[in-house]
C-alpha cells in the first residue's frame, strides 16, 4: 500500500530529466554574447557593466531553462554553484590582473643590473640605477623583526596553550587581539615617539624593524597558538606517562608536531610586513644610497623605494618603470618565501607513510 | 621490579565534583588486576591516580594515601615526574608520536629524559620490542614513521614504549577497545608474559578480557549520574565471575542492572 502511494508521488522514479553535462558552459557563453550585445547597443563602454549583466543573465538563465527542465530543486543547486563560480571569478580577476600588469610593466628593467645597483648617482629622472639598496635594507629590516617576533611570539603561544590558566592567560589573549588591529601607522608612530623622540635614538634599519616586530608578533601568536592546539592531547599524556617533564615534552613532543604548521605561519607573517610601507617610511626614513648597517643612519627598502620612484616620477619614465620592477621584486620575494614555508610544512609534517 | 599497590582513603576530584569516593584496595606486585564497572563510574580515574596523571587534567586533584612499596606517591616532595617513570601507562587509543620513526618511539622514555648511551639504546629498543611481541613484524622497519603501522601494531609499539622505561607498575586504560579481536589476543597474550616482570593493572570494559587475563578484579560502580564512583568488591577473579559476595557485581556481570 505504502509502496504504491510513494510511486505514486515520484511518477519519474529515481530517473530525472537532466540536463547535458555541457549546459552551464552554453549558457556562459550566451550570457556573455548576451551581455556585450545589450551594452554594445546601448552605448556602454565599462567592460564592468557587460561583465555584470552576464553574470545576471547566467545565474538567471541556468535558472530559468534548470527549473523548466529538471524541477526547482536542481533549479535551485545550479543558482547555488553559479553563484560560487561568479564569487570565484569576482575575486580571481583582480589577482590575476595585478599579477598580469605588474609582470607587464615590471620586466622592462628587472635584470641582474637592476638587481645590483642603488641609486646613489642616478637621478630619479635618469635611466639606469637599481634596487641593490632597498632590497638589502627590507632583507635586514625584515630579519631583524623576524628574530625579534619569532621567539617572543612563539613563546606567548606556548604560554597560552601550555600553561596559561586564568586572568593573566586571559589578559595576554585581549591584548594579542587588540594587538591584530593595530593599524601599521600606529605602530610606527609608537616606535617614533619611543625610539627617536623619547630615547633620542637616530632613524635607522632597527627602528623600523621594531616597528615591524610589533605588527608581527600577534599575527605568529595567533598562527602558533591555533596550531598546538591541534596537537592531539593524548600525545602530551604519552609522553608524560613516560615520565617526560612538561618542558620537555613541550619541546620534544608538542612543538616538533607542529613545526610545518608554525613555519608557515611565521612565514605568512614575515610575508604581511615585507610589504609594510606606512611604518619604513615614518622610521628608516629612506636613501639612495648602500648602507649596510641597520643599527645607525637611514636605510631604504623596497615599499619605500616604490613609493618614492613613482612619487617622483609623475607617472612616466625611467622612475616609473623602476617602481614597477621593484614591485615585481616584492611580490616574488614574497613568493618566494611562502613556497619555501609550503615545502618546510610538508618535509616538517608528522608522516603517515607505510 | 614489581611492587605492591595498597592505596587508602583516595577521593579523586574533577574541580569541586568528587568522582570517586573512598577507595582503598591492594594490588599484588606481579599479577594482572582487572577494574570493571560501567562507564562513567571512575575505573579510568582511579587508574589515572596511580601514577599521578589525574592532576594533568585541569582540576583534577586528589585525597589520600597510594603506597608504592614504603613510598606514598601523593607524600610531601615526591616528584610526579619520577612516579610516571616508576609507573607506566598505556592508553585507550594507540598514541605513537607521529613525528618519530617506530625505532625512536621506543626509544622515546629514554631519550627525552637524555639518560641513555647510544649503544645501549640498541639493546634497549630490541629488548622492548621483543617483549611486547613486535620485533619480528617491525625490525625491517625502524627508521619508518611509527604511525604507518596498523592500529594492533601500534598499541603494541605503545606497550613496548612504557616498558623500555623498565617500570615497576604497568596501567593500561582500555588497551584492547579500539582494536580487532586477534589483535587483542596477541596483547592479552603479551599481558600473560609481562605480568612475570611487572605489576599490571588493566582497566576493561570486555568482561571476558577480565575473566582471561586478571588474577584479581574489582568491581566499581556509581549510585547513580553526579554521585561519586565507589570500589564495590575486590577478590579473586575466579570468585568475583563465580561466587561474588555482593549482589550488585553479580547482578553486572551477569547483566541484570538497577
Amino acid at each position: 500500500m505504502s509502496h504504491a502511494t510513494l510511486s505514486g508521488k515520484r511518477p519519474g522514479g529515481l530517473r530525472g530529466a537532466t540536463l547535458p553535462k555541457w549546459f552551464p558552459w552554453a549558457v556562459a557563453v550566451g550570457a556573455t554574447a548576451a551581455g556585450l550585445g545589450i551594452s554594445a547597443a546601448a552605448g556602454l563602454q565599462s567592460s564592468i557593466q557587460w561583465a555584470l549583466i552576464a553574470a545576471v543573465l547566467f545565474i538567471v538563465g541556468s535558472y530559468a531553462v534548470s527549473a523548466r527542465v529538471e524541477g526547482r530543486r536542481q533549479a535551485k543547486d545550479r543558482t547555488a554553484t553559479s553563484m560560487v563560480w561568479v564569487a570565484f571569478l569576482l575575486a580571481v580577476i583582480p589577482l590575476a590582473s595585478l599579477v598580469w600588469e605588474t609582470v607587464q610593466r615590471g620586466v622592462k628593467v628587472l635584470d641582474t643590473y637592476f638587481l645590483t645597483r642603488s641609486m646613489g648617482v642616478v637621478a630619479d629622472s635618469e635611466p639606469g640605477g637599481g634596487i641593490y639598496h632597498a632590497l638589502l635594507g627590507t632583507l635586514e629590516q625584515v630579519g631583524l623583526a623576524t628574530l625579534m617576533a619569532v621567539p617572543v611570539g612563539v613563546l606567548t603561544a606556548i604560554y597560552l596553550v601550555e600553561y596559561g590558566r586564568g586572568n593573566l592567560a586571559r589578559a595576554v589573549t585581549f591584548f594579542v587581539d587588540v594587538m591584530t588591529g593595530i593599524p601599521s601607522i600606529v605602530a610606527g608612530l609608537f616606535v617614533l615617539s619611543l625610539w627617536i623622540v623619547i630615547l633620542k635614538m637616530g632613524y635607522s634599519g632597527f627602528a623600523g624593524s621594531l616597528a615591524l616586530a610589533i605588527l608581527m608578533i600577534p599575527v605568529i601568536v595567533r598562527s602558533t597558538e591555533e596550531m598546538l592546539k591541534l596537537v592531539p592531547n593524548e600525545l602530551r599524556e604519552a609522553s608524560l606517562a613516560l615520565g617526560v617533564p612538561k618542558w620537555r615534552t613541550i619541546l620534544k613532543v608538542v612543538v616538533p608536531t607542529a613545526i610545518g604548521g608554525i613555519t608557515t605561519g611565521v612565514m605568512l607573517a614575515i610575508a604581511r610586513i615585507t610589504g609594510e610601507t606606512a611604518p619604513v617610511l615614518l622610521l628608516v626614513w629612506g636613501t639612495n644610497f648602500i648602507n649596510a648597517n641597520p643599527f645607525s643612519d637611514p636605510q631604504a627598502s623596497l615599499p619605500m623605494y616604490i613609493y618614492l620612484q613613482y612619487s617622483n616620477s609623475g607617472g612616466e619614465g625611467p622612475g616609473y618603470d623602476r617602481a614597477w620592477a621593484a614591485a615585481l621584486t616584492l611580490i616574488l620575494f614574497i613568493m618566494i618565501l611562502n613556497l619555501v614555508a609550503r615545502g618546510i610544512a610538508r618535509w616538517k609534517a608528522p608522516k603517515s607513510g607505510r | 621490579m614489581a611492587k605492591r599497590i595498597d592505596v587508602s582513603g583516595l577521593n579523586a576530584y574533577y574541580g569541586s565534583f568528587l568522582a570517586i569516593e573512598d577507595i582503598s584496595m591492594t594490588v599484588e606486585p606481579r599479577s594482572v588486576t582487572a577494574f570493571i564497572g560501567p562507564s562513567g563510574c571512575g575505573k579510568s580515574t582511579f587508574l589515572r591516580t596511580l601514577n599521578r596523571m589525574h592532576e594533568v587534567t585541569s582540576g583534577g586533584r586528589v585525597e589520600g594515601k597510594v603506597m608504592l612499596g614504603d613510598e606514598n606517591l601523593y607524600g610531601a616532595g615526591i616528584d610526579p615526574v619520577a612516579v610516571r617513570r616508576e609507573v607506566g601507562m598505556v592508553f585507550q587509543r594507540p598514541n605513537p608520536f607521529p613525528t618519530m620513526s617506530v625505532y625512536d618511539n621506543v626509544a622515546a622514555g629514554l631519550k627525552l629524559n637524555g639518560s641513555y648511551k647510544k649503544a645501549q639504546l640498541d639493546d634497549i629498543v630490541e629488548k622492548s620490542l621483543r617483549g611486547a611481541n613486535l620485533w619480528n613484524e617491525v625490525k625491517d622497519r625502524l627508521n619508518k614513521p611509527g604511525s604507518g603501522l596498523s592500529g594492533g601494531q601500534q598499541q603494541r609499539l605503545c606497550i613496548a614504549r612504557a616498558i623500555a622505561v623498565e617500570p615497576n607498575v604497568l596501567l593500561m586504560d582500555e588497551p584492547c577497545s579500539a582494536l580487532d579481536p586477534i589483535s587483542t589476543l596477541a596483547i592479552e597474550d603479551l599481558i600473560g608474559e609481562l605480568k612475570e616482570r611487572f605489576t599490571i593493572v588493566i582497566v576493561t570494559h570486555n568482561m571476558q578480557q577480565a575473566a582471561r587475563v586478571s588474577d584479581r578484579t574489582a568491581f566499581f560502580n556509581l549510585a547513580a549520574v553526579g554521585q561519586p564512583g565507589k570500589l564495590i568488591e575486590i577478590d579473586d577473579t575466579e570468585r568475583i565471575f563465580s561466587n561474588p559476595s555482593v549482589q550488585a557485581t553479580e547482578d553486572y556481570i551477569s547483566g541484570r542492572f538497577g
